[in-house]
């Protein structure tokens, strides 16, 4: 990366050096690690209270500090969901903007120890499960910066059991839409509030166990930043902030600066919409100038009438995540948006407003992601890095108990990472979207009347390559609930494969499927379904893509192919069909017909 | 081979990848004696018995314990045994699996390979659903089956891992007894032997994990038991765990996987004893190594555990162990300025080779030791470790100058001082992350340097996080081999219970921790060597229901005439307050659920004195002077008054600037700091004027 650093040293020469001299680089870089400490530990603290497993294992959570004006990320966790990093700042923008309304209209005044709610998903992006708490933190009965946390709730209403309801049309029938409301006025919470939200919950103490959790790591993050204020004193935090924004923006310029310069388009589709059953189209046009990236979305299909649209905040907060992924280096802040421009039309499906649905959220930007990774790979092929698995599944399984007591058993599966320069794709990852691990059997069997009779790597689920794609899973789930389950699944990639790149192919389709009287059934949208009833004894069974694979199948040494078909990662057929390699009876590598097999492809 | 009577003295081995230490005590005559010799990589027999020859012959020794990181650098370099799984059908590739996470947040790239690979995994047909109700009965010749087929494959051990198995292990011991049947070999064994805990993942990977160092940690043991034997040893040989305890060398090789901290855990406990004894129970320890800066936690003189510990990523290891925060910031991490302007300290190292610029073995990037030569905190002339004759000062100046000064705008000796004070701000986080983070008041607290490096970065670390203030051990060196010495023997086990505390039978809880108990204290006591006593402490992982983390909860309760008197009150009671110390609020009106039993037996060693390793009543001020050098501080060179460290006499006092220089170890003294020498030879510094 000679470019690169030449570039570097230039930019850093000229006297515009983004580097904030008033602060020396010593405190600068003390303040730094001290305010990522804080906003980590408000994360786990949320992790460690939180009462569901989407929060407190799956880490779907996210907690930041941000401008007092702007609403702009200043630091944010090393742990916290990565979509979230991005949307974050819309949330904390909405706010801003209510309260900027209220004082206009004489309504009402912030103050210290005010906490806002809300899970509006056209202002913060994401979706309704996304419950957003912002406080104010005030320094001299002034208003220095913003707190914020984000968590999934496990319900909130709708007509789907864990949300994520495949066939909405509407945003109602998603769930209860909280626009920003004032949890807390002056550190007094609104008890009112907290009962309207208890009763549109199938699992009220769920959330509100939560929600105690969020204000757990909103308390503390106050109590931290205040001690370091102290410390330091205002100015010397905001000249802090101003640099680290500088900075990302400085990395970021450099990052885009050593790409060529030129556009490179790359699409791909999502299955249908739910409702609908026809592919929609994500289309990017990537365009490098100098030191600047335009990313323009206006090719893509138009807002579609299932849950799969999403809010303009949501697309530029997944563009973010995709580019932090290509360029790990840049730090997590709002600089390091400054050097992009985004061209999202209303007219397509990633700019829509309130109430075109927006449940299935996660499918649409994990396909936004792959296809900014796709243009990528086109303008630096040797740094490619091919398709991800791609879909969250959202899998919920609903019922009761037999003492009678509701149940909702819902979780996100995990896939293989695309192939890449550096290495294959890491098997039974989660998505890039994503920090979540996945919960354990145990303690799903412990808290559900389910039981697993699969949790499995998926043999040739991999896409071949020089570098092969990771794999994806297989679980399969009996019922042991005596009246049942009622299923629902909002899944993807059933039609449209993860691709590969440079050579690489793609990897295997999503696949849903359930026992029947005669056999088994698979949702005749593919990865979408709603209430599935399933008898107790019965199973369902959920297969997931691998990743991508990364450079020309033949180009893999036949030792590890071998090793592949030896492992049970890749199959006897895959290995002579895909990667051109024979193998004898025993495993071993038939050298004349592995060079025959690989010279018939190059003729 | 009959035990020694004679044997009164103990010697502590702690063998690092450099230098084996080791520390000699005679409780006879109260003495002691210190070595230190080349490790012998590769067979570590050879410096072990290097060493304890330094004292003599090896037959006469009383009894030895051994730190070592035999276990972790199998784990870290994958150079463990072949050796295979028994799942439940549909499970085996839980351990590659892992709990669906990835290496870095931010990047995409980096594969993981198991330590069983695929084909060494077997499944068989069984299944214990979650309420312990065994659903399908194993299969016998099943498991014979695949034992066979694992010993056709060459595998060396054998670990058995059924889901639900902490529910009910009826299916594994009968599983295990099959392979046994087949195949008489110390190396097999169940996950409810290992860890009887709820969560799949964490339990197969650490009985994984257990049955990889089996053989390799069984080896070693025995290849350094027979040269033991050789030389005519015959008294008890101990295993430092990572939880700070010294165990036998049958349990370690039974459960190896407890010594993968095994070393630096022997450390933090020296630390706790000295610190303790000196008056100052509430400690931060901290190692500065070649490539990282390990931190720990000790309050009231207790080290703090940590239940679960990442060696690497996907390598989960669940069972106590001493909570070592690790940062990648030693001295020979290397200073660069990144594309963003901003000076960064590590984590990448030179390491020991090439080491430092000043080394002059070929690395021209300059690092923190570089830093620390150019602004005349260590002797140029009088290396530490005695290899080099001495070190260049004007190649790390330039590289200095080149690598730092000139991207941002400092003259060389500037350069040189942001190096430091970096390197200072991340040992500092680091501190502060394991203290102030955690709700710890670091004005409570002492930092307890220990290794090579530590001492000369300490007076920064008092300002810097606001620490009371600093106490040097008198051999930071052989703190580790110390820490052998001293450790109390101990033993933990854990059980998944999943009770709920409304309407708890209190007696069947009662029964269970009793049994526990006795388990625990059967370990202690079959040992081996001498304690006063052993103690038996219990905790409870609970949580409310709905919630999956669980808190810890000490339950201040002891065995007595076979009842340990447990009640629901009490429970509860003690619940809230582990809660509300961990959390802001409680959520009254919910259930809580018991979700694990933690029993622990302690067996604690006669007590050390530690004024043993206090100087010489003959030691003068005088006598330790050696002069002056110029040191620079604060942007300006200071002439400062340098010392010879362990000549000083008990009540000498040092007002910085100072440097201390020992052979092991500098201290360098602030200005505006004061070190003092109290009665057990250690160096208490702090802010001049306090005490």
């Amino acid at each position: 990366m000679t470019a690169l650093d030449t570039l570097g040293d230039s930019i850093l020469g000229t006297p515009a050096m983004p580097l904030a001299r008033p602060l020396d680089p010593v405190t600068l870089a003390v303040l730094k690690g001290r305010l990522e400490q804080i906003v980590d530990e408000m994360d786990a603290t949320l992790y460690r209270s939180a009462f569901n497993p989407i929060i407190a294992e799956a880490r779907d959570a996210c907690h930041g500090l941000y401008h007092a004006e702007t609403g702009a990320t200043l630091v944010q966790g090393g742990k916290g969901l990565p979509i979230f990093v991005g949307a974050m700042a819309f949330a904390v923008k909405a706010v801003i903007d209510k309260v900027a309304e209220e004082a206009a209209a004489g309504r009402a005044v912030l103050a210290p120890g005010d906490v806002f709610l809300f899970n509006d998903p056209y202002l913060g992006g994401t979706h309704l499960n996304d419950m957003r708490l912002v406080q104010p933190l005030f320094r001299q009965g002034r208003l220095f910066c913003w707190l914020a946390s984000v968590g999934h709730w496990l319900d909130i209403g709708g007509n789907v059991p864990g949300g994520f309801n495949a066939r909405a049309t509407e945003s109602f029938q998603e769930g209860v839409r909280i626009p920003p409301v004032r949890l807390a006025r002056a550190g007094v919470i609104d008890e009112d509030i907290v009962a309207i939200l208890a009763a549109n919950s199938r699992v009220p103490v769920s959330n509100r166990g939560d929600l105690a959790g969020q204000l757990n790591a909103l308390d503390l993050g106050e109590k931290r930043l205040n001690a370091l204020l102290d410390d330091y004193g205002e100015a010397t935090i905001t000249a802090a902030f101003d640099a680290f924004t500088a900075r990302a923006e400085a990395l970021m310029r450099d990052a885009v600066a050593a790409l060529p310069d030129g556009t490179f388009s790359f699409e791909d589709f999502l299955d249908n919409d739910g409702i609908v059953d026809t592919p929609l189209r994500i289309a990017l046009d990537l365009t490098v100038a100098g030191d600047r990236m335009t990313l323009d979305f206006s090719r893509s299909s138009p807002p579609c009438r299932g849950p799969l649209n999403i809010a303009r905040s949501t697309a530029v907060a997944c563009c973010y995540v995709a580019l932090k992924h290509v360029f790990p280096d840049v730090p997590a802040n709002a600089g390091c948006l400054a050097p992009i421009d985004f061209v999202i039309p209303e007219t397509t499906l990633l700019g829509v407003s309130a109430p075109k649905p927006v449940g299935g959220y996660t499918e649409t930007i994990l396909r936004v992601i792959g296809v900014v990774f796709g243009a990528l790979a086109r303008a630096v092929p040797e740094r490619a890095t091919a398709g991800p698995f791609g879909t969250i599944n959202a899998l919920s399984l609903a019922g009761h108990r037999d003492d009678g007591s509701r149940f909702v058993m819902f979780s996100f599966y995990g896939g293989g990472l695309g192939g890449n320069p550096e290495s294959d794709g890491l098997n039974h990852a989660n998505n890039p979207i994503s920090t979540a691990t996945i919960p354990p059997v145990e303690i799903l069997e412990a808290a559900y009347p389910v039981m697993f009779t699969q949790w499995a790597l998926r043999p040739d689920s991999a896409g071949a390559g020089r570098h092969r794609g990771g794999l994806g899973a297989v679980y399969e789930i009996e019922v042991l609930a005596k009246d049942g389950a009622d299923v629902f699944l909002l899944g993807e990639r059933g039609r449209f494969a993860p691709f590969g790149v440079g050579g690489g192919l793609p990897a295997a389709l999503n696949r849903f499927s359930w026992q029947t009287d005669d056999g088994e059934a698979s949702p005749p949208l593919a990865s979408k379904v709603t209430d599935v009833a399933i008898r107790q004894g019965r199973w369902v069974r959920l297969e997931t893509p691998g990743g991508g694979g990364f450079g020309l199948p033949h180009e893999r040494p036949p030792a590890l192919v071998a090793r592949d078909v030896r492992l049970g990662y890749v199959g006897r057929e895959a290995a002579r069909a895909l990667y051109g390699v024979a193998l004898t009876e025993a495993g071993e590598i038939d050298a004349a017909a592995t060079a025959k097999l690989r010279e018939g492809a190059e003729a | 081979m009959s035990v020694r009577a004679s044997g009164g003295s103990i010697v502590g081995v702690d063998v690092g990848g450099t230098f084996t230490d080791l520390f000699c005590f005679d409780a006879a005559s109260a003495t002691f004696r210190t070595a230190k010799v080349p490790s012998n990589r590769g067979d570590e027999a050879v410096g072990f018995l290097a060493g304890l020859e330094c004292f003599g012959a090896v037959g006469e020794l009383g009894s030895i314990v051994h730190g070592t990181t035999v276990g972790t650098n199998a784990l870290l370099e994958r150079k463990g045994a072949r050796a295979g799984l028994i799942t439940t059908a549909g499970f085996r590739d839980v351990l590659e699996m892992r709990r669906r996470d990835r290496r870095h947040t931010w990047g995409l790239w980096g594969d993981f390979v198991p330590v069983i690979d695929r084909d060494l995994r077997f499944e068989v047909e069984e299944r214990t659903l979650a309420d312990g109700t065994v659903r399908v009965p194993v299969d016998p010749d099943a498991v014979r089956a695949a034992a066979q087929a694992l010993i056709a494959r060459g595998a060396e051990a054998v670990a058995i891992v059924f889901i639900n198995a902490y529910a009910n292990d009826a299916n594994e011991r009968a599983a295990l007894e099959a392979v046994r049947s087949v195949w008489p070999n110390d190396h097999v064994a169940c996950s409810s032997q290992i860890l009887p805990e709820i969560r799949e993942f964490e339990r197969t990977s650490t009985t994984a994990l257990n049955a990889y160092l089996q053989p390799v940690v069984g080896s070693y043991l025995a290849k350094l038991e027979r040269a033991l034997a050789s030389s005519r040893f015959g008294g008890p040989f101990h295993i430092v765990q990572s939880n700070g305890g010294v165990m036998s060398t049958a349990t370690a090789r039974r459960l190896p996987v407890r010594t993968a901290l095994s070393g630096p855990a022997a450390g933090v406990i020296a630390a706790a004893a000295i610190a303790t004894a000196a008056g100052y129970p509430d400690v931060i320890t901290g190692d500065l190594g070649g490539t990282s800066f390990d931190v720990s936690l000790v309050t009231g003189g207790a080290t703090a555990l940590a239940a679960q510990t990442t060696i690497d990523f996907g390598l989960v290891v669940r069972t106590p162990m001493i909570e070592i925060t690790t940062i990648g910031a030693g001295g020979g991490s290397i200073a660069h300025v990144d594309k963003g302007g901003l000076l960064q300290v590590g984590p990448e190292s030179a390491g020991s080779r090439p080491g430092p610029v000043c080394y002059g073995h070929g690395n021209d990037r300059p690092t923190l030791t570089d830093a620390n030569v150019v602004l005349g905190r260590i002797n140029a002339e009088r290396p530490i470790g005695g290899a080099l004759a001495r070190l260049d000062v004007e190649a790390a100046r330039e590289a200095i100058r080149h690598h730092v000064g000139e991207p941002l705008g400092l003259d060389p000796m500037a350069a040189a001082e942001a190096i430091v004070r970096i390197a200072d701000a991340r040992m500092a986080g680091a501190i502060r992350l394991v203290s102030i983070e955690r709700g710890h008041d670091p004005g409570r607290y002492v930092a307890v340097p220990f290794g090579g490096g530590g001492a000369l970065h300490v007076c920064a670390l008092i300002d810097d996080v606001g620490l009371k203030g600093a106490l040097v051990p008198r051999f930071p060196g052989v703190t580790s081999a110390l820490g052998c010495v001293i450790a109390d023997i101990r033993h933990d086990q854990v059980r998944t219970l999943n009770l709920t505390l409304d309407g708890l039978d209190a007696a069947a809880l009662d029964a269970r921790m009793v049994a526990e108990a006795a388990e625990v204290r059967d370990v202690v006591a079959g040992a081996g060597l001498p304690v006063e006593r052993i103690d038996i402490v219990f905790a409870l992982d609970m949580h409310y229901v709905g919630q999956t983390h669980t808190v810890e909860v000490p339950v201040a309760v002891t065995v007595r005439d076979g009842a340990t008197g447990v009640t629901e009150a009490l429970v509860r009671a003690a619940f809230e307050r582990a809660y509300l110390t961990a959390f802001s609020r409680l959520l009254p009106g919910l259930g809580i659920r018991i979700v694990s039993l933690r029993t622990t037996a302690i067996g604690r060693r006669p007590h050390f004195d530690l004024t043993a390793l206090a100087p010489p009543a003959d030691a003068s001020l005088d006598a330790a002077r050696r002069g002056a050098r110029p040191v620079w501080f604060a942007g300006r060179w200071h002439d400062t008054a340098v010392w010879s460290r362990l000549d000083l006499p008990v009540g000498a006092e040092i007002a910085g600037p100072a440097v201390l220089e020992q052979p092991d170890a500098t201290t360098v003294v602030d200005p505006g700091l004061v070190a003092r020498v109290d009665r057990f030879g250690n160096l208490i510094i702090t802010r001049a004027g306090r005490h």
